[in-house]
């Protein structure tokens, strides 16, 4: 008799082509497929998979649970979420944009094209929008960026316009201009280097898509300050909002409540899980970090 | 075919393949068929309303998992209300795991879990290494599990389950003590006391500092310790500590076990115990195995001598 032990035991995920015999599902685990795995610059990647069709239901703002091979000789023991940078359902490929910076990602970043990666998902609350809305405001910073990308075919699709104001350290690390630009939204860049990105010139651009009734909503993702200058304006002026936020991951599914951030909700202080009840959530309830 | 069911006193699993509670909820159904399970395990329930234990509630080490997340609930009323009709929708029995910090509250939770059809199973969660600061919990002490689990018997006519703790110094007095208060099964055993302080702040990584260790790491350890238990008690045992496989379920039924809990499997492959499942049909058939439960206590240890000499001499 052979102890025959493989490392992960996924005979149960979905690989492409396969046919889907459960009715009920909502996620899957699926052995995903590396196209392509290449450099934005010099912090980040970009990988794009081609996946199972029913991976394909994912929609704006939610995210896959991803297991990391481990970049040195010790295991990555947890899968690490991820919102989807982008769906491309012609092609049948879901993309990640990501920082290399922990053990997780830089596992991640060690696959290569035709390497098979196991993913779980989509996970959690996406962005929404409200038929009502014409012109939204889109505000990110950093790798948030990434998470607020989708958002602009989200928007076009719908048929609404998109001011994008990208925040970074500098020009060479903006993240997403393309997408945006590709899909009709109005950008605005806004960095260190030029003092640009400082939360007075950042709030002198909102007021201004306020008074031009260009921000019917706001979303925000990556940044404390930006969100608390989001929440503020959209209190005082009646602007709703999402936020998209991230915290230390298990499950992914809602069982395990390790993902657990502080909202406040009619006054009230309560606890909300972000993989399911989120990841994106009103903007007002929720209680900067 | 292999015939994986297995019985637990009065009530049959149609295989030995269960979640371990805190690490499952229904809105698994999500990603696996819950209709496969051996058993559905709810989360622990309290009768109080409980946020849980502060954030950070989960850090990597370099063997496994620490977790700490103190038992967050509605109460046993909203529970009963709301949380017990999710489960019911599903074929395979529900397990009810519950805790309290005394013995009345044990005691009434058990009276309170009865009155519903849909639950099969009381699981006295004596061994929350989170509950509270100090990591202490009454599966740590024979007098205090006797007596909890004598108070739990008078108030519930339903299987009693006793998950008890591997921090305890003599797991194998803990479990004759649950078994002479009248348990139906041990469920053995909980997650290990642990620790991680961060180097770069000094800060604990957990915000209630101490954690339990999931991981495959434990399974060695958990699976002697059901292995001594099984030698010591007549009640059935469900082994629970790092089963990632169906070799893993092979090992504890081996031991003793009569079905198995799964967690950290679960967590790093969502379908994971769907296939374990079929992993172990699979193994059964392609041994001859007919009926799973063949394997319950099969280790082949009785000629195993302990004498060194003896043993050299007999060519052991």
């Amino acid at each position: 008799m052979t102890q025959a032990k493989t490392d992960h035991y996924t005979n149960s995920a979905l690989k492409i082509g396969q046919v889907d015999n459960y009715p009920d599902r909502v996620a899957g685990e699926f052995i995903s497929k590396v196209v392509s795995n290449d450099s934005v610059n010099g912090e980040y990647k970009l990988i794009v998979v081609e996946v199972h069709e029913a991976a394909l239901r994912a929609y704006a703002g939610q995210m896959f649970h991803l297991l990391c091979p481990s970049p040195d000789s010790s295991e990555v023991w947890m899968r690490r979420p991820m919102s989807i940078y982008r769906i491309n359902r012609d092609a049948r490929q879901l993309e990640f944009l990501y920082k290399v910076e922990g053990r997780g990602t830089r596992g991640i970043a060690t696959l290569n094209a035709g390497d098979e990666f196991n993913i779980a998902g989509p996970l959690g609350h996406g962005f929404t929008l409200d038929p009502q809305w014409k012109n939204i405001v889109v505000l990110g910073r950093g790798v948030g960026l990434a998470t607020l990308a989708p958002l602009s075919q989200l928007a076009a699709d719908n048929g609404v316009g998109v001011t994008a104001i990208l925040s970074a350290r500098s020009p060479d690390v903006v993240m997403s201009r393309d997408l945006f630009e590709a899909c009709g939204a109005k950008v605005v860049t806004v960095v260190d280097t030029d003092n640009s990105s400082e939360v007075g010139n950042v709030e002198k651009i909102l007021a201004g898509l306020i008074a031009e009734k260009k921000a019917d909503a706001f979303f925000t993702c990556g940044s404390e300050r930006l969100l608390k200058l989001m929440q503020r304006l959209g209190r005082e002026h009646n602007v709703p909002g999402q936020v998209a936020m991230e915290q230390i991951m298990v499950c992914g599914i809602g069982a395990c409540y390790v993902c657990m951030r502080t909202f406040e909700v009619n006054g009230e202080k309560v606890l909300k899980r972000v993989c399911r009840d989120g990841p994106v959530f009103n903007m007002q309830e929720a209680v900067a970090w | 075919m292999v015939d994986l069911s297995v019985r637990i006193g009065d009530l049959t699993l149609q295989n030995p393949v269960t979640p371990a509670s805190g690490s499952f909820s229904w809105e698994y159904n999500d990603v696996i068929d819950l209709n496969r399970l051996g058993a559905l395990v709810a989360k622990t329930i309290c009768r109080e309303f409980r946020w849980g234990n502060p954030t950070p509630r989960m850090a990597e080490t370099e063997a496994g998992i620490i977790q700490s997340i103190g038992l967050p609930g509605k109460g046993i009323e909203y529970f009963m209300e709301h949380i017990v009709p999710e489960y019911a929708r599903f074929k395979p029995p529900l397990v009810v795991s519950c805790s309290a910090d005394n013995i009345e509250d044990f005691a009434a939770l058990a009276e309170e879990l009865s009155k519903s059809d849909d639950v099969a199973v009381v699981e006295a969660n004596i061994s929350c290494p989170t509950r509270n600061l100090t990591g202490q919990n009454f599966a740590m002490h024979e007098g205090y599990t006797r007596d909890c689990i004598q108070a739990m018997r008078e108030k519930t006519k339903k299987p009693l389950w006793v998950k008890l703790s591997p921090n305890a110094g003599d797991m194998v007095s803990v479990a004759m003590a649950a078994e002479e208060a009248g348990a139906d099964c041990l469920v053995i055993a909980n997650t290990f006391l642990s620790l991680k302080i961060r180097t770069d702040n000094f800060r604990p990584a957990l915000g209630n500092k101490f954690g339990g260790l999931v991981s495959p790491a434990l399974k060695p350890i958990v699976l002697r310790m059901v292995y001594q238990v099984a030698k010591a008690v007549k009640i059935p045992i469900i082994g629970i500590g790092g089963v990632t496989c169906a070799e893993d379920v092979v090992e504890y039924m081996l031991a003793g076990a009569s079905a198995v809990g799964i967690g950290y499997a679960a967590f790093r492959n969502p379908t994971a115990l769907v296939t374990i499942i079929e992993d172990l049909e699979k193994w059964c058939d392609a041994r001859g195995i007919k009926k799973v439960s063949e394997l319950i206590g099969a280790v082949k240890d009785d000629d195993m001598e302990l004498d060194t000499l003896v043993a050299a001499s007999k060519g052991v």
